[in-house]
């Protein structure tokens, strides 16, 4: 368990104290992949790196298993950090070194196992990550997935429970992007690791995450289930991310729909409700007529939801309505 | 006129006497000033702004140290440097005599090379280095230093060059080699002849000095 009590930092800059982080304080449960989103500058990469103290706080505690990260001594500290894996968003491999030798410098600089301990361990990572076979080949032979790859074996090498992402995909095309993710997931599940990512866009967010924060301007803006922030986003931050990923403009949409008759409103479904019949059901019933004026089904991590803008018309408006709020369905009454 | 019979008046053996003398000054010092010059480049890159010892007093004087030693003109420095030379060496003369002073005047300008090199590497790569717990000791000889090593080359061959044409100068205190053989009888007593075989060899020093540079950067380059 990872907790932030009352931790801030300020810079200073040009002898002026520039805020980076206002005081904040969370918990990131164990085996749990935690987003944090945000625009440069909202102090995501700075909350992320003083997990490992790769920035010292200017106040406030970060416990980690119950030990204060921010009273360990250079040795201690030394110790945690090998047990805190971290990827990059330019992977910050080693040039003159080969992926091997990449996967292996945690272990090496750790002085714990002996080489043939750790040429097998090595072996065992590359075959985890799929890149087997481009061991003994330099980090600029590789695509920056394979990069990232590489990246994610060193980072897990030490066996650590938490690992650390910067900006992870930021680098990577979209295709790449999702298989470095899924390959991410897999981690998350087996080996039960603590996954504390950091990232600028919503769909990274929505693939991977159990719980997200939304950063602005230093501080938290939003905390909670992944569902809930992206199906259910209140904060004006919060919103245009999850409209960026989308791809709707609100204020387009109302126009759009300013010329369509009855009511309308934006049912979401979450789990097995997605898949129910439930519109088609509502509408024999009730009499209302529908028709789908925007709607999304997808998945968030592995659940399904949808969510479904709804033009209503005729029939017991009032029946149809008890008949969604009473459903498994989350209803906005939009007009 | 004959080609051969134009060079027939050259000593060939103080040619070879000379060519001797100015690789092993050469190659003497360059050991001398990798070993002094390598450590201080990164003591002076540790130091520097923004770098893991940062401290602005002790930079300040080391780069000051530094920039002193640089801005006296090499012709000076063998002289000025005479009597530490002695301590050093017990003569001021000959090739032993100009090791001393080859080596003071051409280690900071190495030195200085070195830090540019370490400050190349990617700050990424230091970070990433301290996220596995490494020491600052693990950090410079497992990370910073291989990463740098094709730009340390490069340096070490920029040094080596230089002092090709600082050992023409340690002709002042007697050291001989190439570059004062040119000077003696070249120009002093207007041999030609003698001029030309020692800059062509000079000539070719500099250039097989530069194409193993070269190789080797590529080499370490894994680009």
């Amino acid at each position: 368990m990872i907790e932030f009590q009352n931790v801030h930092k300020t810079y200073r800059v040009a002898g002026r104290d520039i805020p980076a982080l206002n005081p904040t304080s969370l918990t990131i449960e164990d085996g749990q992949v935690f987003g944090l989103i945000g625009h440069s500058g909202a102090g995501k990469s700075t909350m992320l790196r003083l997990i490992n103290r790769l920035e010292e706080p200017s106040g406030g505690k970060i416990v980690v298993d119950g030990e204060d990260v921010t009273a360990f001594d250079s040795n201690q500290l030394r110790r945690f950090r090998q047990q805190v894996g971290m990827i990059f968003q330019h992977f910050n491999l080693l040039a003159s070194k080969t992926v091997a030798d990449n996967v292996a410098l945690p272990l090496v600089l750790a002085g714990e196992l002996s080489r043939g301990e750790i040429d097998k361990r090595v072996t065992e990572l590359l075959a985890r990550v799929g890149l087997s076979e481009h061991a003994r080949k330099y980090p600029a032979q590789l695509s920056g997935g394979q990069k990232q790859r590489v990246g994610i074996a060193r980072a897990l090498s030490t066996n650590p429970k938490i690992l650390l992402c910067d900006e992870a995909t930021s680098a990577l095309d979209p295709q790449t992007t999702a298989s470095v993710l899924q390959l991410l997931a897999e981690i998350n599940r087996e080996l039960k690791l603590t996954i504390v990512l950091i990232t600028h866009e919503m769909d990274v967010i929505r693939r991977v995450c159990d719980r997200v924060a939304v950063m602005d301007a230093g501080q938290i803006v939003e905390l909670g289930p992944v569902a809930d922030v992206f199906l259910h986003p209140q904060h004006a931050t919060t919103k245009r991310f999850v409209q960026e990923d989308e791809q709707v403009d609100e204020n387009e949409q109302r126009d759009d729909f300013a010329h369509v008759p009855g009511r309308i409103v934006r049912l979401t479904f979450q789990g097995c409700a997605t898949y129910a019949p439930l519109l088609g059901t509502v509408a024999r019933e009730t009499g209302v007529d529908y028709s789908i004026l925007a709607g999304r089904i997808d998945r968030i991590k592995d659940i399904p939801y949808g969510q479904l803008t709804l033009a209503l018309i005729g029939g017991d408006m009032e029946a149809a309505f008890a008949r969604f709020t009473a459903a498994d369905v989350h209803m906005e009454v939009l007009r | 006129m004959d080609i051969l019979s134009y060079f027939a008046n050259v000593d060939w053996v103080e040619i070879w006497q000379a060519t001797n003398d100015t690789m092993v000054m050469l190659f003497i010092s360059l050991a001398f000033i990798i070993l002094l010059g390598l450590p201080l480049g990164v003591v002076l890159f540790l130091f520097s702004p923004r770098q893991m010892f940062e401290h602005k007093k002790v930079y300040a004087v080391l780069a000051t140290i530094v920039n002193i030693v640089r801005s006296v003109p090499f012709i000076i420095l063998l002289i000025v440097m005479i009597p530490i030379t002695v301590l050093i060496t017990g003569t001021s003369l000959g090739v032993a005599g100009a090791i001393p002073p080859l080596v003071v005047g051409t280690t900071p300008f190495f030195a200085r090379l070195v830090e540019t090199a370490l400050r190349e590497v990617d700050r990424g790569i230091i970070e990433a280095t301290q996220s596995m717990g490494a020491t600052t000791r693990q950090i410079i000889f497992k990370a910073v230093l291989p990463e740098a090593m094709p730009g340390i080359i490069a340096a070490i061959t920029v040094t080596a060059i230089t002092l090709v044409s600082y050992t023409a100068m340690a002709g002042v205190v007697g050291a001989g080699g190439l570059g004062d053989l040119s000077i003696r009888f070249g120009y002093q007593r207007f041999q030609t002849d003698v001029m030309i075989v020692t800059v062509v060899l000079l000539v070719i020093l500099v250039q097989v000095l530069q194409m193993i540079g070269d190789k080797l950067v590529v080499h370490f380059s894994r680009k």
